[in-house]
């Protein structure tokens, strides 16, 4: 063997290394750029798994536009709101918890209430019944009751209730949003957790009209615009809309309303879909014992239905 | 032979007929995973323009007047590996201290150039006698090592932003759903390299 080669090969490479090593040492001191100390922080708190869900090639570049005051702390989807929270900590910014988004059908006209037209035996979408005749329901926009959304959901959260319409389990939930995309009359919304009181009527129908296709259909009304206390509610296209950064959950537009469209959500324990829509106290006769509106659900205005 | 002709054919040998991507295949992983959108290959192709000439003109020196004299040539790998590494590193501390933006754009393609096979294959073949298969010379002298990776660093941008300007468009075309993304990518670089043959030939190259 030829030690001389040897020799030569490890001082040449170690002479390589070492002098490629004082370059990038005196670069590094040479070139020393001052850094955000709070990018570091920053850096460690996010996931680190570059996924890119923010739109930014890599959690690096978060942590900068973050630290820069480009993006907000709550930029890191896959994080949730530990990451924002931990974000808003370093950046000494007060993060309003991420709200949990649960998806809503805005109809609530089962097969007792709305009449058919005809009887669909297409493909069992609802994409495909609304091109053709838009299924068998009267009412051209309610819930057409087929598979889509279920089909979506990847965590089975939907499901047909009693009256042959589709419900979200939210228990299940995870506000995806997929439904809402799939849905092709636009009846899925997702609607922050806390809220409570719902429209369950998109029909653009006003009055009789709307009245002779569903039973239970947002008229148009305006009782429910009059009587909410805080400017939350307003009847466009035909039907009435919450504004659910106004809303207090106070629930009396579902007192005012004629109709019965306008439904408070009441969580249950033990349910096996969380809770169920009930209709509000006054209504209480229709309904027989089973509503108690006001357990579970924050509502600052106890004394209003005297009032109203 | 004219000097010029010469230093021509090498740079269009280099870019062109032999292109790396799509005539070589090498380099595939960066030109599939950053060509869906135009902004980021751009950023990548002006990266590996810079480090490839970079590293080319590094390691010339180095076998020449290292690796060659010593008769250590074979650790050419494992030199230049060390040089690409390096050089990257140094070029990302420059550019982060004089031009932010540049930085900004280049971003984290970078560092993964560290990891670029056509940076190794181009330094390599301008280099090292015996790995050329084109006809054109063997032992580049650094003049013509320096053409030859310009070209071989060009023809790798050429293809990666003509490649991701076309994938902008896949995304809207009304492809059938098993085709989009990866498999359609792939279909239209096999055609891609396709047309890069028609080049074979040209000039007698």
């Amino acid at each position: 063997m030829e030690w001389s080669l040897v020799w030569k090969a490890v001082i040449a490479l170690a002479g390589t290394a070492a002098l490629l090593g004082v370059v990038l040492a005196v670069a590094s001191r040479r070139f020393y750029v001052e850094l955000d100390p709070r990018v570091k922080e920053v850096l460690k708190a996010l996931p680190g798994s570059n996924c890119g869900a923010c739109g930014l090639p890599s959690c690096e570049a978060a942590a900068e536009a973050v630290v820069e005051g480009e993006a907000p702390p709550t930029i890191c989807k896959a994080g949730g709101s530990d990451v924002a929270e931990a974000l808003g900590k370093i950046m000494g910014v007060e993060v309003e918890s991420l709200i949990p988004l649960l998806a809503h059908i805005h109809c609530r006209g089962g097969k007792s209430v709305s009449p058919i037209k005809a009887i669909y035996q297409g493909v069992n979408s609802c994409r495909a019944a609304e091109t053709a005749m838009g299924g068998g329901k009267a009412c051209p926009f309610g819930c057409i009751g087929l598979q889509d959304c279920a089909d979506i959901c990847p965590v089975n959260a939907i499901a047909f209730d009693e009256e042959g319409i589709r419900r979200v389990n939210i228990k299940k939930c995870t506000g995806c949003g997929l439904c809402s995309d799939i849905c092709p009359r636009n009846l899925i919304e997702m609607v922050p957790a806390y809220q409570t009181v719902f429209v369950r009527c998109k029909s653009r129908y006003t009055g009789k009209k709307a009245l002779a296709l569903c039973k239970v259909a947002c008229i148009g009304c305006k009782k429910c615009e009059k009587v909410c206390p805080h400017d939350a509610i307003h009847v466009e296209d035909g039907f009435a809309t919450i504004d659910y950064d106004k809303c207090t959950n106070c629930g009396d537009c579902a007192d005012a309303c004629p109709t019965g469209s306008i439904q408070l959500w009441v969580e249950k324990d033990g349910h096996p879909e969380g809770g169920e829509f009930v209709l509000p106290k006054r209504k209480k006769k229709d309904n027989g014992e089973s509503s108690q509106p006001e357990t579970g659900s924050p509502r600052p205005e106890e004394g209003s239905e005297d009032a109203s | 032979m004219n000097e010029v002709w010469r230093y021509f054919l090498i740079f269009f040998g280099a870019m062109m007929v032999y292109n790396f991507i799509l005539i070589r295949f090498i380099g595939l992983c960066p030109f599939f995973g950053i060509s869906n959108r135009l902004e980021t290959s751009i950023g990548m192709s002006v990266s590996v323009v810079f480090v490839m000439v970079m590293a080319s003109s590094v390691c010339w020196i180095l076998w020449n007047y290292v690796l060659d004299p010593l008769n250590i040539e074979f650790l050419y790998i494992v030199t230049f590996i060390l040089v690409i590494a390096s050089l990257v590193q140094f070029v990302e501390m420059i550019i982060k201290n004089t031009s932010p933006p540049l930085y900004k754009a280049m971003g984290i393609y970078l560092p993964l150039i560290t990891t670029n096979c056509a940076v190794l294959a181009a330094v390599i073949e301008s280099i090292v006698p015996g790995f050329n298969k084109m006809h054109v010379a063997y032992n580049y002298s650094f003049p013509e090592a320096l053409v030859f990776t310009i070209g071989v660093a060009l023809g790798f941008a050429l293809v990666l932003i003509l490649f991701a300007a076309m994938r902008e468009r896949l995304e809207l075309a009304p492809i059938p759903k098993f085709f989009r993304g990866i498999p359609i990518a792939f279909i239209a670089a096999a055609l891609y390299s396709l047309a890069f043959m028609g080049f074979a030939g040209m000039f007698g190259l």
